[in-house]
């Protein structure tokens, strides 16, 4: 079996339909009636829905034929996929690296041909970080363009699900398939109805002014700096224009993000009992220690870290410290966004400061790991859309060029990321 | 490490509210790790209180009654059953 999937089990779709012929792998904490849905944690090993999540009874309306269930970081708590308790995938394009995370192996599917496309979650850049490690393309929708129902969540005021294609057209067919409203996501919204992203990937990108915020590009390495600069000095010569902006507030928004999407998760992982399902120890004594012992056994190191972590931000006596100031920060990255797209009609850096990592390198120091998600948490902050293209390679290892747009402005990012790929 | 470095009592209590246990190399690592974390936190200290202006709208639907989950599939997943109930552990 490809260690891309956690499973492999074909869900056919209806006979026509925009998708009919094509192949999807779908990330396994997504809902999918009949074939478990781990969320590479053994607390969901053995985890069978009664029901499937919204995107995928679109995919089957659409014609689409599921070819499995894909590995991840557990619970989505990664930048490298090598949290899943399933063990690590492989980068099909860069041998002996890691594919990104935490949509890792939805992207390393694309990436090796095992599906014409994929589905993903993204809450503070998974899937776009896998996009750019795997030399794929990955879109975060604008906050509320698909339905989460049936997504397993992490941190939910932050998280979208989003396409995976070898093209940018290909993964805005996929996006047409899954966006709009749903009654069943009351945070979904209208602008995604009745869609047609794919029609936007012409590629012109004459008169498009390109906002390049300097902040994005301080100390990412070298190599990944000189080929985003080659991809926009491509988007150039097709008639862009590029200028400086300036993004003040985005050095806060790493702590920011953390502070914000592990409170979320302390609380939205309280769920985990070994009651209702999943993970049950055999244990001895009341409730309290049958839940700790549960909760030690199911859970891996990354999940029990965030977990406590926002157990702490949102205790007694901390939480205007680190919550409230969070949610201040969030805003004022929210602004800083709109003022610089008032400048510009997209902004661009690079996708993830740094090539991809070489497997097992980087799971000694969780700090330097959140560190590495600069480029990709602000864009969740502020619920914006963004999209991470294919800009080139340093030393035969893939760089993304990550385009960032305004709330809802997907037609234009697939029309000036189509440029390219 | 800063003054307010993260003690393995304050790990300890941490855990038990979020009913986790913890072995004990876990919690030091994790005593190490917190103090780094939460310092690297504590610079949001810098951030000026912003004007959140939030454009949020109540969404509302009938009160309709509508069929359930069947009661058979809500209990497939439990690792244990009792009459057509969830089974938990003691309370006390």
């Amino acid at each position: 079996m490809s260690d891309a999937f956690i499973t492999e089990e074909r869900i056919e779709g209806r006979d026509e339909g925009p998708l009919a012929g094509r192949t999807v792998a779908v990330k396994d904490n997504i809902s999918t009636a009949g074939v478990r849905t781990t969320c590479g944690s053994r607390m969901l090993a053995e985890y069978v829905p009664p029901y499937d999540a919204t995107v995928v009874s679109r995919l089957k309306e659409a014609g689409a034929t599921v070819v499995g269930k894909t590995n991840m970081d557990e619970f989505g708590m990664g930048s490298t996929t090598e949290t899943s308790h399933f063990g690590p995938t492989e980068n099909p394009v860069a041998p002996g690296r890691v594919p990104g995370g935490s949509s890792g192996g939805s992207a390393a599917a694309v990436a090796a041909g095992e599906a014409d496309l994929a589905l993903g979650s993204d809450t503070g850049g998974s899937v776009r970080c896998p996009a750019a490690f795997c030399g794929v393309v990955g879109i975060k929708p604008t906050y509320g363009l698909v339905s989460r129902y049936g997504l397993v969540a992490y941190a939910n005021s932050l998280e979208q699900i989003g396409p995976f294609g070898e093209t940018v057209a290909d993964a805005a067919a996929l996006l047409d398939v899954i966006a709009g409203s749903d009654d069943r996501d009351a945070t979904t919204r209208t602008e995604g109805d009745d869609s047609s992203y794919a029609d936007a990937a012409t590629g012109d990108v004459e008169g498009l002014t390109i906002g390049v915020p300097t902040e994005l590009f301080e100390g990412a390495d070298e190599g990944v700096v000189e080929t985003t600069r080659a991809a926009l000095g491509e988007l150039e010569d097709r008639g862009a224009e590029t200028r400086e902006v300036s993004l003040p507030s985005i050095e806060h928004a790493v702590e920011a993000y953390y502070v914000i999407a592990t409170s979320e998760a302390s609380s939205n992982l309280a769920r985990f009992d070994g009651v209702r399902y999943g993970h049950s120890a055999e244990a001895e004594g009341n409730w309290n220690e049958a839940f700790g012992r549960t909760r030690e056994e199911g859970f891996g190191e990354e999940v029990k870290r965030r977990i406590l972590l926002g157990t702490y931000a949102l205790s007694a006596g901390y939480h205007d410290k680190y919550y409230a100031k969070a949610q201040d920060a969030r805003a004022w990255v929210k602004q800083d966004f709109d003022s610089a797209l008032e400048e510009a009609d997209v902004l661009a850096s690079p996708t993830m400061p740094v090539p991809p990592f070489e497997l097992g390198e980087s799971l000694d120091d969780p700090l330097q790991m959140y560190l590495a998600d600069a480029n990709t948490v602000p864009v969740n902050l502020a619920d914006l859309p963004a999209i991470s293209v294919p800009a080139g390679e340093t030393d035969g290892l893939p760089v993304g060029l990550q385009l960032i747009g305004p709330a809802f402005g997907e037609r234009r990012l697939i029309r000036a990321a189509s440029a390219l790929a | 490490m800063s003054d307010d470095a993260v003690s393995p009592e304050e790990v300890r209590h941490v855990a038990e509210l979020a009913r986790i246990d913890l072995a004990e190399d876990e919690v030091e690592a994790f005593t190490g790790q917190f103090g780094e974390i939460l310092a690297a936190f504590e610079t949001l200290d810098e951030v000026p209180e912003v004007d959140r202006e939030a454009d949020l709208t109540n969404v509302m639907r009938p009160d309709e009654s509508r069929d359930p989950l069947e009661r058979e599939r809500a209990l497939e997943n439990a690792p244990e059953t009792e009459e057509g109930y969830f089974k938990g552990p003691n309370v006390s």
